[in-house]
């Protein structure tokens, strides 16, 4: 079905965030905190617009609206709106208004609180651009954009280091991934010569049979990998907790994090269904679903240990995308949309805990239902669903999924590997929910840092409408999959799809079997949760490195490697400079021409007359005379030898005004320096090794030779002679003067000589500021400690 | 006709390299006079040489009579010889500075800029 072209009030939408995003920091400074309750008005009505889409996507229809960006490069700043589209957008749009609020109370009376709402938007509007881009290069865009607003955000707090690091790492393996997702979006173009998701979409075998389907594969992994936090590339995620909660509860759960899965499912219908992806995708989202909740059961941080199963549910998403097969892709539609719902939910609830109590380690947390009844209701909520139990949406998503993963006749063995790692991955993610709903709420009153209360409503309105959205959708789970899963399967598989979902399952069959294994496995884990996380810690230590220290690692490595090849070439002394430089100028003009053979092979013999023969010995003695001169004023002598040796030259081919101008600069130059030298202390001549003798000559005679065949080479050319003849024809009939040189001079090339005049009038300020310019004390005193060390190196030396 | 020139060209280039590797100042700055002479000639060859005959025109005619030198590098070269001058006198107040102040004619020895033992930069973040 072709998308129908709709008018350009999405692409309206998606640019909203970013107009809010300069509007925030001065409302912020009108309204303080409460800028939260206007701020929070723009993802609304986004979030309204997007509904508005509910109905026509449910019913296979969609849509595209584009404006041209760079049209002589085929970009576009265009959308595709689809069944996954939608969901994303709604995702984005939806928590992303409960979440302006949150950051509303969080960072009440934080001096920074109007750029932190600023950094939100444009994320905000980086992310619906993403997950609307229909141009590949304004996807490519948007995706690095959210990089970057990621980076400002986990670095809000910039004055401490570990933010920095976490930022600095969450950069440069998301950006570095986008960079590669950028090479695998080149070779789709030139592959296919299609830059519109829409167009490839429309013919799904287009890359498959492009050859070219390895390399594509591979860089689009690259990119979805590491922005959805797949080992080995997990570790940024955890770390990425640095930043204040609204940060991790939006970017790194609800939104950013899932930019890859939703990569995958979006180019599904391309890609996926290939040998390749039905093995390489549920071995990595396997190995991270595993990891991730392994390592989540060793954290004591409320927040780490969420951040740790955001991790793992990442790579039951991929897991699950890995199949393909459409039951399996049902229910990972179904667990993208609930892991949204409850983890961001159980973010803002961990951050409202520290907010409120001081701290957010769950050894010191206790007691806290009687004193925050409602986040208490709320984590409760989302913790049933995240645990996967009825009546909730994470509940119809487990059962879903293990419907799909449990079809033995579908999938065979991959299906019973998929199906135990997901078992295995499910009963510790029931753990780590009830860990994080039961501890720091039941049993004694502990003493925590600040005396806890319930938060204010900026702070709970989130939770507990997300929470709540959990139980509505499972509730009418019906309507649910209309609206909603259908549609996204339907992208995912790249035909129109109807679902009917049930929340209560119809027949005792293997996945309410599945569910009552994972739910009796995680129950007995529970009850062993601290001997497991002593267990994990001490296994942990004893391995003693992850790719967290590997990534400390590679920069400290990089910057070693950096400062070594500075020294090397950085020496600091002017005579390495120098040489190095002339070594790659002969290097220049030799190489070129010795590898094409372009040099002529021997000069003809120049038939000169015998005082043309004297003018060029002059010149050769007087440059002789200047090497060896043995005191000042020979050498000073010797130079005016050469100079005037010039002159003549310019005299014997026909130059009597460069003769003439060489004669008086090489007077002024031999005066000055006669002036300037003898005022001067300097040694007369210079003292080389015979090693350095033998280096420094090697070097100018390969100088001296480059330039000198490639003149030659280039003499024996045709000479163009069009400019030349240009200015001699019409020296005279245009310009009325007889002397083209003068001509050419003042005339055809007036502003050259302005700017020649220019730079003799700035030479002479130069000169006038160096010899009149004091010297301060505390340049003497430099001066004269470098020439008390100089001294002393000699006397050393000696 | 350029052979000869060319050779010659090719020696002044490699007596101003030679001098300007040295480590005195005073060898520096008279390489880079030579250095001058050197570039002004290359351009000046390059555009091919004609005896004895400068581009003038007659003055009872629109266009020389015989064929003349080529008058474009005779322009661009007086340019530069004007210009490399300028450089030259300034270099050589520079170096007349440095001398005053650092107390030392040894580029090796001026290390203010780039002094040794410089730190080695932060492996945090």
């Amino acid at each position: 079905m072709t998308p129908a072209v709709i008018d350009d009030t999405t692409l309206y939408a998606v640019l909203a965030p970013f107009a809010a995003a300069v509007v925030a920091p001065f409302l912020t400074r009108w309204l303080k905190h409460n800028a939260a309750w206007p701020l929070a008005l723009v993802p609304a009505l986004i979030f309204l617009h997007f509904v508005g889409f509910i109905g026509p996507v449910s019913q296979g229809e969609t849509f595209v609206a584009a404006k041209a960006w760079a049209p002589s490069y085929g970009v576009n700043f265009s959308v595709y709106v689809d069944g996954l589209s939608t969901l994303f957008g709604l995702l984005i749009s939806g928590i992303g208004t409960f979440i302006i609020l949150y950051a509303g109370g969080y960072l009440k009376g934080h001096p920074q609180q109007g750029r932190f709402f600023s950094f939100l938007f444009l994320f905000m509007g980086a992310m619906l651009g993403l997950v609307l881009g229909n141009n590949l290069i304004s996807l490519f865009i948007f995706w690095e954009l959210t990089s970057i607003t990621s980076f400002l955000l986990i670095g809000f707090d910039h004055l401490r280091a570990a933010s920095r690091r976490a930022a600095i790492q969450a950069l440069v393996v998301t950006g570095g991934g986008g960079l590669v997702l950028l090479a695998g979006f080149i070779v789709i173009i030139s592959a296919t010569g299609e830059i519109e998701m829409s167009v490839l979409l429309a013919s799904p075998d287009i890359i498959k049979d492009s050859g070219l389907y390895l390399p594509i594969f591979l860089l689009v992994l690259g990119g979805a990998f590491t922005k959805s936090a797949q080992f080995p590339f997990h570790f940024w995620l955890p770390n990425a907790m640095e930043a204040p909660t609204p940060v991790s509860a939006y970017l790194h759960s609800a939104t950013m994090v899932k930019a890859g899965v939703y990569l995958l499912m979006r180019m599904h219908p391309l890609l996926g269904d290939t040998v390749l992806w039905t093995t390489v995708l549920p071995l990595f989202g396997g190995v991270t679903l595993l990891v991730g909740t392994i390592l989540a059961v060793r954290q004591t941080d409320l927040k780490l240990m969420l951040a740790y199963t955001t991790v793992a549910s990442l790579g039951l998403l991929v897991m699950l995308t890995g199949t393909s097969y459409e039951k399996a892709l049902e229910g990972a539609v179904l667990y993208l949309l609930a892991h949204s719902l409850f983890k961001g939910a159980l973010f803002m609830v961990a951050g409202t805990i520290d907010h409120e109590a001081g701290t957010r380690d769950v050894t010191k947390l206790g007691g806290l239902r009687s004193l925050m009844p409602i986040t208490f209701a709320a984590a409760c909520l989302a913790s049933l669903s995240m645990a996967g139990l009825p009546p909730f949406i994470g509940f119809i998503a487990k059962e879903i999924l293990y419907y799909g993963t449990s079809d033995i006749s579908a999938l065979g063995q991959l299906g019973i590997m998929v199906t135990i790692v997901a078992v295995v991955g499910n009963a510790l993610m029931l753990v780590i929910a009830a860990a994080v709903a039961i501890k720091p709420f039941l049993g004694p009153e502990v003493e925590t840092p600040k005396h806890a209360h319930e938060g204010p409503v900026l702070l709970i309105a989130g939770p507990v409408f997300l929470s709540v959205t959990g139980v509505i959708m499972a509730l009418f789970a019906h309507t649910t999959g209309v609206w909603f899963i259908g549609p996204t399967l339907s992208s995912l598989l790249g035909e129109f799809t109807q679902i009917d979902l049930h929340l209560i399952p119809t027949k005792i069959n293997a996945p309410v079997i599945l569910s009552f294994i994972t739910v009796g496995l995680g129950i007995a884990l529970f009850t062993q949760l601290d001997r497991m996380r002593s267990m994990i810690a001490s296994a942990l230590d004893a391995i003693g490195w992850g790719p967290d220290k590997g990534f400390d690692q590679a920069v400290s490595g990089i910057v070693s490697l950096a400062t070594a090849v500075t020294r090397v070439l950085q020496t600091g002394k002017m005579q390495t400079y120098m040489l190095l430089t002339f070594v790659f100028t002969a290097l220049a003009v030799l190489l070129p021409g010795y590898l094409s053979g372009s040099f002529p092979a021997l000069p003809k013999l120049p038939e000169y007359r015998f005082y043309e023969w004297g003018i060029l010995l002059i010149a050769v003695l007087g440059l002789i005379a200047v090497l060896i001169a043995k005191t000042r004023l020979t050498a000073i002598v010797s130079l005016g030898v050469q100079g005037f040796a010039v002159a003549l030259i310019f005299m014997m081919f026909g130059a009597p005004d460069l003769s003439f101008t060489q004669f008086m600069v090489e007077t002024l130059s031999v005066v000055i320096l006669a002036l300037v030298m003898t005022r001067l202390n300097l040694s007369p001549r210079d003292h080389r090794s015979l090693a350095s003798s033998v280096v420094t000559g090697v070097v100018a005679v390969a100088v001296g030779l480059g330039l000198m065949l490639t003149l030659l080479a280039i003499t024996q050319q045709p000479f163009d002679s069009r400019l030349s003849e240009f200015f001699t024809e019409f020296s005279r009939s245009i310009a009325h003067g007889r002397n083209i040189v003068n001509v050419i001079l003042v005339d055809f090339r007036g502003f050259d000589t302005l700017g020649e005049i220019a730079v003799v009038v700035l030479a002479g300020l130069c000169v006038l500021a160096l010899i009149r310019i004091k010297t301060r004390p505390s340049d003497e005193a430099l001066a004269k400690s470098t020439a008390g060390q100089a001294e002393k190196q000699t006397v050393e030396a000696r | 006709m350029e052979t000869g020139v060319a050779i010659l060209i090719g020696l002044f280039f490699t007596v101003a390299v030679y001098l300007m590797l040295s480590k005195h100042l005073v060898r520096i700055l008279l390489g880079i006079a030579i250095l001058g002479n050197s570039v002004n000639m290359l351009i000046f060859t390059n555009g091919r040489l004609t005896r004895e005959i400068p581009p003038l025109i007659p003055s009872h005619l629109y266009t020389p009579e015989t064929a003349t030198a080529n008058p474009l590098p005779q322009a661009l070269v007086l340019t530069a010889i004007v210009i490399s001058f300028s450089f030259f006198a300034f270099l050589l107040v520079l170096a007349f500075r440095a001398y005053q102040e650092l107390g030392t004619d040894e580029v090796n020895k001026m290390r203010v800029a780039e002094p040794e033992n410089d730190p080695t930069p932060p492996q945090g973040y």
